[in-house]
């Protein structure tokens, strides 16, 4: 469960690289990759370890000019799909 | 035609292997395809699959570690940015070695066990590897790189689905791929072995989707279903010549592990760039999108799901590579799949006189790999079940080759 509070980091088995052909942000797994769109790039790309999702999504909307509560939810969202595929692990 | 972009390379670095599986997915004439690629020959191939936009390598054979220029080859992959994973028989291989490999640049290992515990596995493999195998999967774990189990399934391995997963979660696994027996190569020979019955199917397809349900979130649970048992074709290797190139341990690339059985004319890496290969090997764009689709799948809904299915499979039981795969019930051929019958008593090992060591010429660096007098393990291809895109990003370039 992905909470406001929650510490979220990629998972060690996960790497993002830039397709070279669209020029995306690629999510790469075991005989996985995910496109990324901008907004789920950022928010990975953003991931570090210490900071929680909630100030994530505030660094975030202070740098795009968006709305925090957007990002906030679509940043959960984004990470609980992830989580439920073991691609990100929540810090205990 | 106008050629896709791929998104893996799937290297068959040798096909030798001191497993000796029934279902082995290299050529019934492996023995005679040797390892004509040099260190420098694989890591030009990596840099040419990158350029064309390739960004995962599957590092494969055959024992991939019988070689022993992997370090090199994951050292060079690094630097360009490949996702790359080892499926491995576990032998031979060092704790030592692993750490090299991981330390190179390798960031998945698959490793494949035959059946939950040590008798039966080994019987299966016709090698003592199971005690070993826990070694390497301890090994995996400690050094830090994620684990997943590739399990084949057939008739002698089917009813032991929970166990296998209780062995998945036991050895640290983060994903298991128990992947149903694709009757090509090795696994067509024995099929009268191999083939289970509809209720060994229907039974693990339960159990392990409770496994799923329980594990979520903890270790990824595939099963990959067998087209005998469907109906439907499997959307074989995403496409023909769409996302994946594979090249063998002669130089030889192909769309698919298996399509070296098909008439085509097959170009080697050493003689033309893979851009080349990819874009115009007359044998890559001989199946490619939906010119060649006869009835019933020219104008069905699913030739965008499935691709008409696996063309090896409806050449090695119809002799004609352009046929509708007779994996699928709409298939004028379906009958040879659903009048084939499994439980004959006896399954034949791989088998087959060792090729000689890969020469080094002028390459460095100098030394050849190993001669062990040894073979592989590699059963068939399958596409891994793929699971619906989400709105935010899709999933691509997924798919898997079944190891056992």
């Amino acid at each position: 469960m992905i909470a406001p509070e929650s510490v979220v980091a990629l998972a060690s088995k996960v790497r993002l690289r830039e397709d070279r052909i669209t020029g995306r942000t690629m999510l790469l797994a075991p005989e996985r990759g995910l496109e990324l769109n901008a907004s789920a790039a950022a928010i990975l790309r953003a991931l570090d370890g210490s900071r929680t999702v909630r100030e994530i999504a505030a660094a975030l909307a202070a740098a795009h000019d968006a709305p925090a509560e957007r990002i906030e939810t679509e940043a959960i969202a984004l990470l609980s799909a992830l989580a439920e595929r073991a691609l990100v692990k929540v810090a205990p | 035609m106008t050629a896709p972009r791929p998104y893996t390379l799937v290297a068959e670095l040798t096909y030798r292997c001191a497993l000796r599986c029934g279902y082995c997915s290299n050529p019934l004439d492996w023995a005679q395809r040797h390892d004509a690629l040099a260190t420098a020959d694989w890591t030009r191939v990596l840099t040419e699959a990158e350029a064309l936009g390739v960004m995962q390598v599957t590092l494969t054979g055959g024992e991939p570690l019988q070689r022993d220029d992997q370090e090199a080859i994951d050292a060079h992959g690094r630097p360009l940015d490949l996702y790359q994973t080892l499926i491995t028989t576990g032998m031979p291989l060092t704790r030592d070695r692993l750490a090299a490999l991981r330390d190179a640049g390798l960031d998945a290992v698959q490793l494949s066990v035959q059946d939950a515990e040590k008798t039966r596995s080994d019987r299966i493999a016709g090698t003592q590897s199971f005690a070993h195998k826990r070694d390497v999967a301890a090994w995996v774990r400690e050094l830090g790189l994620p684990l997943t189990l590739n399990v084949v399934l057939h008739r002698a391995n089917l009813d032991h689905v929970p166990e296998i997963v209780a062995l998945a979660e036991a050895w640290g696994a983060e994903r298991l791929e128990l992947a149903n027996t694709q009757y090509l190569g090795w696994a067509l020979v024995n099929r009268g072995s191999l083939l289970p019955e509809r209720e060994q199917i229907e039974r693990a397809r339960a159990e392990a989707a409770a496994a799923r349900t329980r594990l979520k979130g903890r270790m990824e649970v595939l099963f990959v279903l067998p087209d005998y048992f469907t109906g439907r074709p499997k959307a074989c290797m995403d496409g023909w010549a769409r996302r994946f190139i594979v090249v063998g341990p002669n130089g030889t690339a192909l769309p698919c592990h298996a399509a070296h059985i098909l008439p085509l004319d097959w170009w080697n890496v050493r003689e033309h760039p893979l851009d080349a290969i990819w874009r115009d090997n007359p044998g890559f764009n001989a199946y490619r999108g939906e010119h060649w689709m006869p009835e019933p799948c020219r104008s069905c809904d699913r030739r965008t799901l499935d691709f008409g299915g696996c063309r090896c499979q409806a050449f090695a039981l119809t002799g004609d590579a352009g046929r509708t795969d007779p994996a699928c019930a709409l298939a004028p051929d379906h009958a040879l799949v659903a009048s084939a019958t499994g439980g004959d008593a006896r399954t034949e090992y791989r088998r087959g006189a060792p090729p000689p060591a890969p020469p080094a010429k002028g390459h460095w660096p100098l030394e050849p790999a190993s001669a062990d007098p040894d073979q592989v393990e590699s059963p068939d291809r399958v596409k891994m079940r793929a699971k619906k895109p989400r709105s935010r990003f899709r999933q691509v370039g997924n798919g898997s080759r079944q190891r056992g």
